[in-house]
């Protein structure tokens, strides 16, 4: 009976008789039953394959046609080109290439420092949050409100408080404290960069937050009680207990609030208005305008791809070191 | 454990710092939504010169903001409730079920969600015009279109949280039911689906809040009909004017829906990440 395979495995997670898959071999109806969890997730698939699996493949495919304005009406007469694409967008003496180049380095730069900032906020507030007091319900709630604010209410109030003549920072920087004489532009030239940074910080580290807070909630009280008996001091205690019990928690958070920044579109379009100056010019938005202002979806295509080989490749070394450490460590 | 003196300043500090960070940007929304337009014209103030509701008025005929507010909440609605509903028959079957091709299915759905969404973007793009040129059926421009789009956005997390709040609901549960003759959908209605309202509730929350705050997807895919508030507040910003007060009124407005039902939800997005991260 087809059910019978599946039985010794649920078996194995659950030892008791009488788990579903088990139940059903007790039946008639049991080797329809085999086919039931597919059922289930056909509706899951289905709708996968459409929009994420069957757009990928045709992604791949449109980075090997020469799918320019002219073609975009009706691509299947757009040519087959190979790799010229890539060989033109990733040409590193074109000025195209050294557009791209620039691109990724500002996006490279731009993750680690937001995930980083945005991971030490987090655990800041994780680990003075952690014991209760009055009031700790209301902060835990106000911490996450930037997180849950829509993105482009967040970035587009931000882009108010960055205006150079109306807004809050110039006015609390020149007007106020008087440290600057000259009223800075926040949102072009190269502080353009720094004012991304901050409003990814600040819609960003709620999350890590989240995370971490879920995660300190897992740690036993005892641990903590045995190390002050110990005579551990905070940092001793935040280095030996906290950190490392909270190691599950950062490996998967740090990935995921990488590719989530790298991939990061919204804040930069919202922020400055769908055209981001060079100093802030990310990889998505580079790619978004370069495809849409010359129509020309074969390159956009191609750089998407490299873009996608990119993170798989960053994805699967980290992994790959992170476990080979912990198997260091057992 | 006592806290020592340098410890509760630290966190004082820390807390202090933390929060005002937080709540500037709020705050300015807050009363600059309350401003007259020459406040907002001028040099920044803390306070509005003369506080008025106006800009809440004005805020519906400057752009056609109710259109983009029924197009948002009918996108986000149905986007949020198929998407749950498709969910929770895969993470049902995730959960009860050992089957083949059980990891390669949670391992696939989940790292689709870490690719750029500008890899998909140009191919649907020109998957939804070309479909619409070829049979008549309209996924570009149109709500159906986006509809669809995200309700796949949201299913990848929306499948791993309840897999997790499945997976805690004891099999005894299951089993009893069993022996007094249900099916397996019996089993998920009846036994399962009460036990996890919170889970269900919160991923349903969670995929609203995706649909609303989508930018990059409604950019391309909407038209003046379709358009939704992600696309729409920007319409506030004219070449003659910025009319930064009614931003302000707008950007509360939507927003203060979905940070509502966040907070009011967020032990159990924590108690979901909680499950999820043991495993």
């Amino acid at each position: 009976m087809a059910t019978s395979t599946t039985a010794p495995n649920a078996d194995r997670r659950v030892p008791r008789a009488g788990s579903p898959a088990r139940g059903a071999a007790r039946r008639p109806r049991g080797p329809r039953r085999s086919l039931l969890p597919y059922l289930l997730l056909a509706p899951a698939i289905v709708l996968e394959l459409a929009i994420h699996v069957i757009p990928m493949v045709v992604g791949v495919w449109m980075s090997l046609l020469e799918l320019t304005q002219f073609h975009i009406r009706d691509w299947s007469t757009a040519p087959f080109v190979g790799l010229e694409n890539y060989r033109a967008t990733l040409d590193l003496n074109s000025a195209a290439g050294k557009e791209l180049l620039h691109s990724f380095w500002v996006t490279l730069i731009y993750s680690v420092l937001s995930v980083g900032f945005a991971w030490l906020l987090g655990i800041a507030a994780a680990v003075v949050l952690q014991k209760p007091f009055r009031g700790r319900a209301i902060l835990r709630a106000l911490f996450l409100t930037p997180y849950a604010l829509p993105v482009y209410t967040a970035v587009i109030t931000w882009s108010f408080l960055l205006q150079r003549d109306t807004g809050l920072v110039n006015h609390v920087l020149v007007d106020q404290l008087g440290l600057l004489n000259e009223r800075p532009f926040w949102l072009i030239g190269d502080n353009s960069f720094w004012s991304l940074l901050v409003v990814s910080v600040w819609r960003n580290w709620p999350f890590a937050f989240l995370c971490l807070m879920a995660g300190l909630q897992n740690v036993p009280g005892e641990l903590y009680e045995a190390a002050a008996i110990d005579g551990a001091g905070f940092w001793r205690r935040l280095r030996s207990v906290t950190l490392p019990m909270l190691r599950p928690v950062n490996l998967v958070l740090l990935l995921v609030l990488f590719l989530w920044t790298f991939n990061d579109f919204n804040t930069p379009y919202v922020l400055f208005g769908g055209s981001a100056p060079e100093q802030a010019d990310l990889i998505s938005i580079h790619i978004y305008r370069s495809s849409f202002k010359t129509w020309d979806f074969g390159s956009g295509s191609a750089m998407s791809v490299a873009l996608l080989l990119f993170l798989l490749v960053v994805s699967a070394a980290y992994l790959l070191i992170t476990n080979r450490r912990r198997d260091d460590h057992a | 454990m006592r806290e020592t003196a340098g410890e509760r300043w630290g966190r004082r500090i820390v807390l202090t710092l933390l929060t005002l960070f937080v709540v500037i940007p709020l705050y300015v929304m807050v009363t600059s939504a309350a401003k007259p337009l020459r406040d907002v014209q001028n040099g920044f103030t803390w306070w509005p010169s003369r506080p008025t509701l106006q800009p809440f008025v004005d805020m519906w005929s400057t752009v056609p903001l109710a259109r983009y507010l029924v197009n948002s909440l009918v996108v986000s609605s149905v986007a949020a409730v198929c998407s749950v509903a498709v969910a929770i028959f895969a993470a049902f079957a995730v959960s009860r079920y050992r089957f083949r091709g059980r990891g390669v299915f949670s391992v696939t759905v989940l790292s689709t969600q870490m690719f750029p969404g500008i890899l998909f973007l140009l191919p649907l793009f020109l998957i939804y015009v070309n479909l619409g040129n070829a049979t008549g059926i309209e996924l570009y421009a149109s709500r159906t279109g986006l509809i669809i789009t995200y309700l796949t956005f949201s299913l990848p997390f929306s499948i791993w949280m309840l897999v997790g709040y499945f997976d805690s609901i004891p099999r005894g549960l299951d089993e009893a039911a069993q022996v007094d003759g249900a099916g397996p959908l019996r089993i998920l209605f009846r036994v399962i689906l009460p036990a996890a309202v919170p889970g269900v509730v919160a991923v349903t929350v969670y995929a609203f809040m995706t649909a609303w705050g989508e930018v990059l997807f409604a950019s391309v895919m909407t038209d003046e009909g379709s358009r939704t508030l992600a696309v729409g507040l920007q319409g506030y910003s004219t070449q003659f004017n910025v009319y930064w007060n009614q931003i302000m009124a707008a950007s509360l407005v939507v927003s203060i829906p979905v940070v509502a039902g966040f907070l009011a939800l967020q032990r159990y997005f924590v108690a979901g990440l909680t499950a999820g991260a043991v495993k």
